[in-house]
């Protein structure tokens, strides 16, 4: 009991100690601000949509993940809504689940605004929340993860997750069938296997490759992370001493693909990747890596689906189509990202 | 006789201590600098036998390798290739498990391996970082584990916080810190020296290899020859005891959360040069692998016991199983349920060795008096 008092004032000395190196270690942190990603939205194109109309305030939702892909997809959208005079973006993040982007979009709803546009943690889990929304007259936009309900979004937009499939398996077809080889070995690192977005962009890969008579000879899945790429590449170079083609699902995990390629020094395939990075597009168009090609499934959604729920709230349709309203649901096309086109793609690149 | 049996200490969690006999920290300090039975564990006789059975396990994995793929097998350039990627695969968890073993040998747990080896992966990779060079990515790294090692320590040992959650909190933070200063994007290293980390070869063997060697071998040196290594076996066995005869458990818990934080600065630089990037989510559930393979190499969770060689053989069995799966092309779900099978057969066979153990201690007692 008496020596509480010395007790805790060492103690407290000794927090200030923790907290103060917290704060030097804060203090040596250098910022890796990345570029505005004014490539990737579109506002000022000429025509009477893109002119300022009634005010519109959009809420925006995207989980907080530590992916380059999901960062993309947040600063996109920002920067979208920053190039409307008439849109304001109230954003909320996600969390860390689907409870807590529950909790967050329920702040959202009590700010009443015009349009909600979301990139739910699972589509599925965050359905009710959807209906929930239109029920009270808020327009839902749902982004790249779709709900299963109709009546839960007022447009979904996404990516052609078994496009990318068909799009990578088509490219390495082609390509192997022009350089003339017979029963190729073809390897695949797909992202994080337990999503459904995995196993839409695998099967879309199978199908396409059956269909040529090809088959997929290893597949190793990572967690779309740099580390776990280089692993995954690594298992798929021991288990296959010659390889033909590999399709890796995630250019963010494909940095590591290719470390693991250098180190394991295995030249002899070729390499398609998955998403679009702006890295993955200088090295196809340097053409100085295995990496030949990418399929696309861009972030720049976002901005589009900003775009799209700007007009959603002032009752517009999309100028060039006949339909007085914006459509129900659009799907983005995959496209093949090569050497020929890589100039033209990189401003797309995240 | 019981009274002078010193008692568990209060403030440990409860988890086998009921089991496990109490340590005399003046008789394991004994039995540690005598030169022990066995030089390669370390132990008296159980830790070298329990090594024996993980390697039998080990021959057992290659026989099923050689058996699934003779193809393979049958070709020497590829089974010598083999085997070093085996190891280069198990090297980076193993500098982790290694620090890992030390702290759960001291009576700790430390949950934010996996988010202190991304935290200094991506401050070294940071561009102002990298500005530096190869020597200020390194220095970054090993302080940055080193500090966030310390302030774990000190949570625990001034701040009495749980291990489990002081070093819970950490591993939320630090995840957190680390995607902030990326800026949630993957930061590719550009640096040569770094990248050729994972690349060089010294007599025909990555250098990888030797980083977990000269780990491991100072891991049992300082365990097996040191003082610093008695008094983790004391601290972990029975800390009350520890404390009475004269060591500072408080200081020597900072010491081993510090060594932790150190062996994850050292893995951040060898992980980071493996994918030439950092990123915030990397070595995903590093702290789970490193804690298995301490388990199943012997350790005892709650403390007092363990050998680094059972650990780095906990290692490679892991890796080797992981192999093993990649050149048979099966899943890696079933691979995990594998792991899984492994660990609750490796606690199992430890907890039977010590009811053994216990009820002999029983009879014993009872037969004298």
């Amino acid at each position: 009991m008496t020596s509480q008092g010395s007790d805790l004032s060492r103690r407290r000395m000794l927090f200030g100690g923790a907290a103060l190196s917290a704060g030097v270690l804060l203090a040596g942190c250098t910022s890796n601000e990345q570029a505005p990603t004014a490539a990737q939205t579109k506002a000022a194109a000429a025509g009477a949509n893109s002119e300022p109309g009634k005010k519109v305030t959009i809420g925006f939702s995207a989980p907080a993940a530590d992916h380059g892909w999901i960062a993309a997809i947040t600063n996109n959208a920002k920067a979208q809504a920053g190039a409307y005079s008439d849109v304001e973006l109230k954003s909320v993040e996600a969390g860390a689940d689907a409870a807590a982007q529950r909790a967050a979009l329920s702040t959202l709803i009590s700010q009443k605004p015009d349009v909600i546009v979301l990139l739910p943690h699972d589509g599925k889990e965050l359905n009710a929340f959807g209906l929930e929304a239109m029920k009270a007259g808020i327009p839902v936009v749902n982004l790249d993860r779709a709900f299963p309900d109709a009546k839960a979004y007022r447009l979904q937009i996404k990516g052609d997750n078994y496009g990318m499939g068909v799009a990578a398996a088509t490219y390495i077809a082609e390509q192997l069938k022009a350089k003339g080889v017979s029963n190729p070995v073809i390897g695949e690192i797909p992202g994080i296997d337990s999503l459904e977005l995995t196993q839409e962009r695998s099967k879309g890969f199978v199908d396409t490759l059956n269909s040529f008579g090809l088959k997929v000879a290893n597949r190793r899945p990572a967690e779309f992370t740099a580390d776990s790429g280089q692993q995954a590449a690594t298992g798929l170079f021991q288990a296959l001493p010659k390889i033909d083609a590999i399709w890796n699902h995630d250019d963010d995990q494909g940095i590591g693909v290719l470390a693991a390629v250098n180190q394991a020094n295995r030249k002899e395939f070729f390499m398609v990747g998955g998403a679009g990075s702006k890295k993955a597009m200088e090295d196809i168009a340097a053409d100085n890596t295995v990496l030949k090609a990418t399929v696309t499934y861009s972030p720049s959604m976002a901005s589009s689906a900003i775009t799209l729920a700007r007009l959603i709230g002032q009752g517009k349709g999309m100028s060039d189509l006949v339909e007085l309203q914006v459509p129900k649901e659009i799907v983005l096309a995959s496209e093949t990202i090569t050497k020929e086109n890589a100039s033209s793609y990189l401003k797309l690149g995240f | 006789m019981s009274d002078t049996t010193p008692t568990a200490a209060p403030e440990r969690a409860a988890g086998l201590p009921a089991q496990s006999p109490p340590v005399d920290p003046a008789e394991t300090a004994k039995a540690e600098a005598r030169p022990g039975l066995s030089w390669w564990s370390g132990d008296r006789g159980e830790g070298a036998k329990r090594n024996l059975g993980l390697l039998a396990t080990l021959v057992v994995l290659v026989v099923i390798g050689i058996l699934t793929r003779p193809d393979l097998y049958g070709d020497a350039n590829w089974v010598w290739g083999n085997t070093l990627t085996i190891l280069k695969l198990a090297s980076v968890v193993g500098v982790v498990t290694v620090g890992m073993t030390f702290v759960i040998i001291g009576g700790g747990i430390d949950l934010s391996v996996g988010a202190i080896v991304a935290l200094a992966g991506v401050w070294c990779t940071t561009l102002a970082t990298q500005s530096y060079g190869a020597g200020g990515m390194i220095f970054t790294a090993l302080t940055v584990g080193l500090a966030v090692g310390v302030v774990n320590g000190l949570l625990v040992s001034y701040g009495r916080l749980v291990p489990f959650i002081a070093t819970l909190a950490m591993m939320v933070a630090a995840r957190g810190l680390a995607a902030e200063i990326s800026d949630k994007q993957t930061q590719v290293s550009n640096d040569s020296f770094i990248n050729g980390i994972a690349t060089a070869k010294l007599l025909g063997i990555p250098l990888l290899v030797y980083i977990l060697a000269a780990v491991v071998a100072a891991g049992w040196v300082l365990l097996n020859r040191t003082t610093f290594g008695r008094r983790t076996v004391a601290v972990g066995g029975n800390p009350e005891a520890a404390r009475l005869a004269g060591i500072d458990v408080r200081r020597h818990t900072v010491l081993l959360y510090a060594l932790s934080g150190l062996c994850c600065g050292i893995a951040a630089i060898m992980l980071t040069a493996q994918a030439t990037s950092a990123q915030a989510a990397m070595a995903n559930l590093y702290e789970l692998d490193a804690i298995a393979a301490a388990i199943i190499g012997g350790t005892l969770l709650s403390g007092g016991r363990g050998t680094i060689i059972g650990s780095l053989l906990g290692v490679i069995i892991f890796s080797t199983i992981t192999n093993l799966f990649a050149i048979n092309g099966l899943s890696t779900e079933a691979q995990n349920m594998v792991k899984g099978g492994i660990i609750v057969a490796a606690v199992l066979v430890q907890q039977v060795q010590f009811r053994s153990l216990t009820q002999f201690l029983a009879r014993n007692r009872v037969t004298t008096t």
